[in-house]
C-alpha cells in the first residue's frame, strides 16, 4: 500500500503574547513553557507530524495541552507563529487570505465540539452549507445533502431546525456538514465531548463506519483516552503544549514514552484496546505432527505441561494432544497423533481484543492458540498473561510462570515409559 | 489663580463659526435633504384620513404580536383623535421615523465596524459616551445655528443623542455571535461578508433589534425638546402649554407621545423576534418551499 501524506505539520509554534516570535525563539533554543510564561502562552512547542491518507488520526490530550490551537493551526483558522503546515501537498501557512479559503473549501472541513450549526437554517441547509460556499447551485446542493443526510442516519429531519434535534442529532449534522464538503480532509474538534455517553459510543462507531466507507482522513482531538484508543490507527499525545509521544494505541499502552504517558494510560480499558499479537507468548510446547508420540511426550515432560499443541509440516494450527493420550499412544506403540489431536482450543486470529479472549479462556484450561490469517500458529496466551496483561501487572512478561495446564503425570513416570517403549535405535 | 481660565467654549464657538462659515453650503444640503425628508413622510402620514392610518397600524400591530395589540393601537390611536393632536402627532411620528431611520442607518454600519476593529471600538466608544451624556439642550445650540429654526435642528439633535445604543447593541450583538458558528463559517471557507450577512447578522439580530427600539424610544423622547426649536408637533403643544402652564393641553399632548411611544415600542420589540404571525407565516412558506423543492 502507497502511503500518501494527506496533513503534515513541521515544526509547529503557536505562542500567545505581545512578541510571540521572541518566544518562539527562547522556545526553541531549549527553554520550557513555564520559563517563557512572562512573555505570554506558548500554546503549542515543535508540533511534527504527518498524517497518512485514509488514517484516523486522534491527538489526545488535556485541556490547555494546547490540542485545540494545534488542530486549528491545520486549517488556518489560528497562524502558526513558526512552522509549516501542508494540506494535500500544498503549503497553508504564509498565503494570502483567499487561497486559504480557497483550501479550506476544497481539501479540510470540520467538525466543532459545540456542533456550531446555524441555528436559524434547517437541517438541510446546514449540511448544504459548505457547498453553499463552494458556489454550487441550489438544486444540486440540496440533492447532494440529502444524500449525506441518509448516509448519517437523519432521514426525515431534513427540515427540522437544529433546536429541534437532540445532541446527538446536531452533531450528526455537524458531520454530515463536513462530510457533504466532500473534503478529503476531516478535522474533529473534541466532536462527541459533548455527547452522553451512549450515544457518543454509537456515534463513536458510526465515525468508524463511515471511515471505511469513504476512506477520509480524519484528525480527531480528544481529552478521552478510552476514545483515542477505539478511534486512533495513531495516536499522538500532548502535553503542555508538546507531542510527547505518537503511536498505535498499542504502542502507547504497552510501551509508553514516558511516565506522563504512563500516568494517563493506566486508567484506560485495557482489554478493549490490546489485541491478541500485543500479550501473546511465543509458542514453546509444541510439536510438528510428524515428529509423532514420542517426540510429544518428551516435550511435555521437558516444559512440565500436560498438553502441547500440534502443528502440521506447513506450520499451520492443527490442535492439541493430552499428555495421558500421548502415553496410552507410546504404550500401545502407536505413531500417529493424528488420531488423539483434540480440537478443544481456541484459536483466534492476532487482531482480536483481549476481552474477547476471556471467555475463551474460561471455558478451556488450555492456553488460546493465536493464528495468522493463514492458520499458522505463531503465539499463545496462557491465562495468566491474559489476566496480567488485563490488570496490568508487569509489562515484563519474560518472568511469568507461562506453562500451563501443569503436568498431570509424574516427570518420573513419562521417563520410564520412553525407556520401556524405547524401540531399537531410537534416541535416549 | 482666580483669573486662570480654560476659555474651552471660547474655541468651541471659534470652531463652530468657522464651520459654518465654511461648509455652510454643505449645511444647506444637509437641510434640505433633512427638510424634504420630513416634508414627505409627514404628508404621507397626514393626508389620508385619520382611519386609514389607524387601519395600516393595526395591521402592522395584528401582524408582529396578534390582535391583542392590534386592538390596543386602535384605541390609542382613536383616543389621540379624541383629544384633537392627530396631526400633531403624525408631525412627531413622522419627526421620529426620519430621524430614527437615519440614525439606524449610521449606527449598525458603526457598530459592525466596531465589533470587527477593537481600533474602531476604542475610538468609538468615548465619542458614544459623550453624545450619549452631554445635555441634549447643548447639541440644539449649534444645531439652530447650521441649520436655522425648523425641524431639521431638531432630527439632527435627535439624530445624535439617539443613536448610541444602536452602536453599542448592534456591536455587542456581532461580539456576542457564537465563536465556534463563526469558525464554522470560516472553516467552511466563507469569505468574511459571507459571514457577516448569513451568520452574524442573523445571529445579531434579537440584540440589534433591542438597539433600534432603543433608538427609536429615544427619539420620541426628544422631540419635546425638538419642538423648542421650531419642530412642531407634539412637541411644540407640550412647549406651548408650559408657557401658557395649560395643564390640559400639556396632559393631552403628553398623553399623545405616551401613546406612539408604547405602539412603537411594542410593535420594534416583536420584530426581534420571530414568534409572530408573520414570522409563523414566512418561515412555513419557507419551509413549504423546501419541501416543494424535495418532492
Amino acid at each position: 500500500m502507497t502511503e500518501i501524506i494527506a496533513v503534515k505539520a513541521d515544526r509547529l509554534y503557536k505562542a500567545f503574547g505581545r512578541r510571540p516570535s521572541e518566544m518562539v525563539k527562547k522556545l526553541s533554543a531549549g527553554a520550557s513553557r513555564s520559563e517563557v510564561s512572562p512573555l505570554g502562552t506558548a500554546a503549542v512547542i515543535d508540533a511534527s507530524f504527518e498524517v497518512k491518507r485514509g488514517e484516523i488520526f486522534v491527538v489526545m490530550g488535556l485541556s490547555g495541552s494546547g490540542k485545540s490551537t494545534l488542530i486549528r493551526m491545520l486549517n488556518g483558522l489560528l497562524d502558526a507563529t513558526s512552522g509549516t503546515v501542508t494540506v494535500a501537498g500544498k503549503p497553508i501557512t504564509g498565503i494570502p487570505a483567499k487561497a486559504l479559503r480557497e483550501i479550506r473549501r476544497s481539501s479540510i472541513s470540520m467538525v466543532f465540539q459545540h456542533f456550531a450549526l446555524l441555528p436559524h437554517r434547517t437541517v438541510i441547509d446546514n449540511v448544504a452549507y459548505g457547498l453553499e460556499v463552494q458556489g454550487i447551485g441550489r438544486e444540486e446542493r440540496l440533492e447532494r445533502a440529502r444524500t449525506i443526510i441518509r448516509l448519517v442516519g437523519l432521514d426525515g429531519w431534513a427540515d427540522s431546525l437544529p433546536s429541534e434535534l437532540s445532541g446527538g442529532m446536531r452533531q450528526r449534522v455537524g458531520l454530515g456538514r463536513a462530510l457533504a464538503a466532500d473534503t478529503d480532509v476531516l478535522l474533529m474538534d473534541e466532536a462527541f465531548s459533548a455527547l452522553d455517553p451512549l450515544i457518543r459510543r454509537e456515534m463513536q462507531e458510526q465515525l468508524i463506519e463511515l471511515q471505511a466507507e469513504l476512506g477520509k482522513t480524519i484528525i480527531f482531538i480528544t481529552h478521552d483516552l478510552n476514545e483515542a484508543m477505539f478511534l486512533g490507527d495513531r495516536i499522538a499525545v500532548m502535553r503542555d503544549g508538546r507531542i510527547v509521544q505518537i503511536g498505535t494505541p498499542e504502542e502507547i499502552l504497552t510501551d509508553p514514552a514516558n511516565d506522563y504517558v504512563a500516568q494517563f494510560v493506566q486508567d484506560v480499558d485495557r482489554a478493549r484496546v490490546l489485541t491478541a499479537s500485543s500479550v501473546m507468548e511465543p509458542v514453546r510446547s509444541v510439536v510438528t505432527i510428524n515428529a509423532g508420540p514420542r517426540a510429544a511426550l518428551r516435550t511435555m515432560r521437558d516444559l512440565q505441561t500436560s498438553a502441547t499443541f500440534v502443528v502440521n509440516r506447513d506450520r499451520t494450527f492443527a490442535g492439541v494432544v493430552r499428555d495421558r493420550d500421548v502415553l496410552r499412544l507410546v504404550k500401545a506403540g502407536e505413531t500417529d497423533l493424528r488420531t488423539i489431536i483434540r480440537d478443544t482450543a481456541t484459536a483466534v486470529t492476532p487482531d482480536t481484543a483481549l476481552v474477547d479472549l476471556v471467555e475463551a479462556s474460561v471455558e478451556s484450561d488450555l492456553p488460546i492458540a493465536v493464528v495468522d490469517e493463514k492458520n499458522r500458529l505463531v503465539g499463545v496466551i496462557p491465562r495468566v498473561t491474559l489476566l496480567a496483561a488485563i490488570g496490568n501487572v508487569t509489562t515484563n512478561t519474560g518472568e511469568l510462570p507461562v506453562v500451563e495446564p501443569a503436568a498431570t503425570i509424574s516427570v518420573s513416570l513419562i521417563t520410564e515409559t520412553l525407556r520401556e517403549t524405547a524401540l531399537e535405535g531410537a534416541q535416549l | 489663580m482666580n483669573d486662570f481660565r480654560i476659555p474651552l467654549g471660547t474655541w468651541v464657538d471659534g470652531f463652530i463659526e468657522y464651520i459654518t462659515d465654511t461648509f455652510g453650503f454643505l449645511f444647506d444640503i444637509i437641510r434640505a435633504v433633512f427638510d424634504g425628508a420630513f416634508e414627505v413622510v409627514a404628508f404621507l402620514l397626514v393626508a389620508p384620513p385619520f382611519w386609514v392610518i389607524i387601519v395600516i397600524a393595526a395591521a402592522l400591530a395584528y401582524a408582529t404580536r396578534g390582535w391583542k395589540f392590534a386592538v390596543g393601537s386602535v384605541v390609542g390611536l382613536a383616543l389621540i383623535v379624541g383629544v384633537d393632536q392627530w396631526e400633531n402627532a403624525m408631525d412627531t411620528l413622522a419627526l421620529v421615523l426620519v430621524a430614527s431611520l437615519l440614525a439606524i442607518a449610521i449606527s449598525v454600519p458603526l457598530g459592525i465596524l466596531a465589533a470587527k476593529s477593537k481600533a474602531a471600538s476604542s475610538i468609538i466608544r468615548p465619542v458614544l459616551d459623550f453624545m450619549q451624556t452631554m445635555p441634549a439642550f447643548v447639541y440644539l445650540i449649534p444645531a439652530l445655528i447650521l441649520f436655522r429654526v425648523g425641524v431639521v435642528p431638531g432630527i439632527v439633535a435627535t439624530i445624535i443623542f439617539a443613536m448610541a445604543p444602536g452602536v453599542r447593541l448592534t456591536e455587542l450583538g456581532i461580539r456576542g455571535v457564537d465563536k465556534e458558528v463563526v469558525e464554522a463559517g470560516q472553516a467552511f471557507g466563507a469569505s468574511p461578508w459571507r459571514i457577516l450577512r448569513q451568520i452574524q447578522l442573523p445571529l445579531a439580530m434579537p440584540t440589534i433589534m433591542a438597539g433600534i427600539n432603543q433608538v427609536i424610544m429615544l427619539s420620541l423622547s426628544m422631540v419635546v425638546i425638538a419642538g423648542m426649536v421650531g419642530a412642531g408637533g407634539l412637541g411644540a403643544q407640550v412647549v406651548a402649554s408650559l408657557n401658557r402652564i395649560d395643564v390640559a393641553l400639556g396632559f393631552e399632548a403628553g398623553l399623545a407621545v405616551v401613546i406612539l411611544a408604547i405602539f412603537l415600542d411594542r410593535l420594534t420589540a416583536a420584530l426581534g423576534t420571530s414568534d409572530t404571525p408573520l414570522g409563523r407565516f414566512l418561515g412555513a412558506r419557507k419551509r413549504g418551499r423546501q419541501q416543494a423543492l424535495a418532492a
